[in-house]
């Protein structure tokens, strides 16, 4: 049985809070960009990309008995980490559960001002694409 | 003798005194501002304009007998006055307030539309930022006019032959950035438009980067039409010019209908106003105007060719200093250019160095600067741009070079 997102998101902030600064925690944050399962190419389409980002996101989705498995990737090393952290929370797990989560752990792990949703990182973008994707992998389980 | 002397010298740290902003941190360091193409810094000069405006002589103008209409249409009619010897115009009435640069060419652009007919011809050039594509892409729309593009080389540079095959008598306007927002590069803008008008071709000439660190003179350059943004030239946002030969503007349509406009109003029949208020209407940007105004007293206070010569000084010390990063490359390297750098590191994305340094309290833009045809020249996502102005310094550049280079410590 693998850990739901809550305990996930717990085990991500008890991570970032062994780093005193923010440098640190940006390296760490790129080591986990490095980890990120990655997105086949042939699913790096305009479709898969996120918008309102300033680097390219790509995000793709698929249902493996009722569970979403995400893969992404980015051009851009931070975005990559960003985006590594969240599908660390959020794949392998049940759609319904990504649907009710919230991502109130970003704070906690020090990148609070990536979650403004006018920053051209578009954190915000991101986790709206993947509960959307949630959202639509619900519907065909109803 | 020797005072005199000391005042010829640039006093870079007086000047900052009268930016309240350089003095604030961001993320726990000392601001490091070098995203002036995009915006520059308000001096307290201008911020007391404001203040005095509203505090003082806030009313509308134009139309009332009372005194603080008459004096704030006095402030901004005055203002109107300091940008046509600024620039030069012959006329005060070819100056016409405009929101800023985007405004004034979609006026412009709207203009022409009476004028061109299908098969006519408008040139522009690739370097571009997309305020001064898209409105002639809608032009060209609505009349069936094409657009044909001079292209730029690896320099980031106008490629002249190319512009004179593309000129013809077919060509109607020909619009172009005195200096390019992306690279910096300083157009030859006196070539172009003589040319263009060898063939009766209108030219535009976008200011808006130009402005802040180069007096434009519009009768010598004998251009037909230039625009800028105060908010660039340490003004206040949502103030700009267009500038427009007399001729040119008496043939152009009205933009926008309403009040100040207008001469008289029946239901039959509008007539509008004379120059500039045809193209005012509306109750005006009156304060952004007068502000800008005063941002022009400033900078004519310390002398374009004073800030030219210190950004000059800038530009070259930190492509100096940048250059010794190694895999740094720096795009538009024009001899002409301004005191803008736009560089990648290896492969780096410019997104992640942005951010980085803005950990550091260093502000630099990232991204293609809205000039994506610029991007797609040099097949990359983007890049960081560092633009100077004249109260920044030489060690805040070694503030950045050295952030620069823990950014691609942490990013390698």
């Amino acid at each position: 049985m693998s850990n739901n997102i809550k305990e996930i998101q717990e085990e991500i902030v008890d991570e970032f809070a062994l780093f005193d600064d923010w440098m640190q925690r940006y390296e760490h944050m790129i080591e986990l960009g490095k980890s990120l399962p990655l997105i086949d190419e042939k699913y790096k389409t305009e479709d898969n990309l996120i918008m309102g980002c300033q680097s390219k996101v790509w995000v793709h989705a698929e249902m493996k008995n009722e569970k979403l498995i995400f893969t992404a990737d980015s051009d851009a090393i931070i975005t990559k980490g960003i985006i590594a952290v969240l599908i660390r929370s959020f794949s392998n797990q049940h759609p319904k559960d990504i649907i009710d989560a919230d991502t109130q752990f970003i704070d906690e792990i020090g990148l609070k001002e990536h979650l403004s949703p006018t920053r051209a990182n578009g954190l915000v973008s991101m986790i709206k694409q993947l509960k959307m994707y949630a959202v639509a992998y619900q519907t065909q389980l109803n | 003798m020797k005072i005199a002397a000391e005042k010829n010298i640039f006093d870079v740290e007086s000047i900052r005194k009268d930016f309240p902003i350089l003095s604030r941190k961001v993320n726990g360091y000392p601001l490091v501002y070098f995203d002036n193409a995009a915006t520059s810094q308000t001096p307290q000069q201008v911020i007391d304009a404001i203040s005095d405006y509203y505090t003082g002589y806030n009313a509308n103008i134009h139309r009332g007998v009372h005194t603080l209409s008459q004096e704030a249409t006095d402030a901004y009619e005055g203002a109107r006055q300091k940008v046509q010897q600024h620039f030069n115009a012959e006329k005060s009435h070819e100056i016409i307030f405009t929101s800023g640069t985007t405004h004034a060419i979609n006026l412009v652009a709207h203009g022409f539309g009476s004028l061109l007919s299908k098969g006519d011809e408008i040139l522009v050039s690739a370097l571009e930022h997309h305020s001064n594509i898209v409105p002639w892409q809608m032009l060209c729309e609505r009349t069936g006019a094409v657009m044909k593009v001079i292209p730029m080389n690896d320099n980031g540079m106008l490629q002249m032959d190319q512009f004179e095959e593309l000129l013809s008598e077919k060509t109607k306007l020909v619009f172009l950035n005195h200096v390019s927002n992306a690279l910096g590069t300083i157009n030859p803008v006196r070539e172009i438009i003589q040319k263009a008008h060898t063939k009766g071709a209108a030219v535009l000439l976008d200011g808006a980067q130009a402005a802040p660190h180069i007096k434009a003179d519009v009768q010598e350059l004998d251009v037909d039409f230039y625009v800028v943004s105060g908010h660039k030239m340490c003004g206040p946002t949502g103030v700009g010019i267009l500038y427009g030969k007399e001729e040119w503007l008496e043939k152009l349509p009205p933009y926008q209908g309403g009040g100040e406009m207008i001469a008289t109003v029946t239901f039959e029949k509008t007539t509008y106003a004379g120059l500039p208020h045809k193209f005012e209407a509306g109750t005006p940007n009156i304060c952004g105007g007068i502000a800008f105004g005063a941002a022009l007293d400033y900078l004519n206070n310390i002398g374009f060719e004073k800030i030219a010569a210190y950004e000059h000084e800038l530009l070259e010390y930190a492509t100096e200093k940048l250059l010794e990063i190694q895999d740094l490359r720096i795009y538009g390297i024009s001899k002409e250019k301004t005191a803008v750098i736009s560089f990648n590191i290896g492969e780096i994305h410019p997104y992640d160095i942005g951010t980085i340094v803005d950990k550091l309290g260093i502000a630099v833009r990232t991204g293609h600067h809205c000039a994506q045809p610029i991007m797609d020249y040099y097949k990359i996502p983007g890049t960081v741009r560092a633009s100077f102005a004249f109260y920044n310094t030489k060690e805040e550049i070694d503030t950045f070079v050295e952030a620069v280079k823990k950014a691609k410590t942490m990013l390698s």
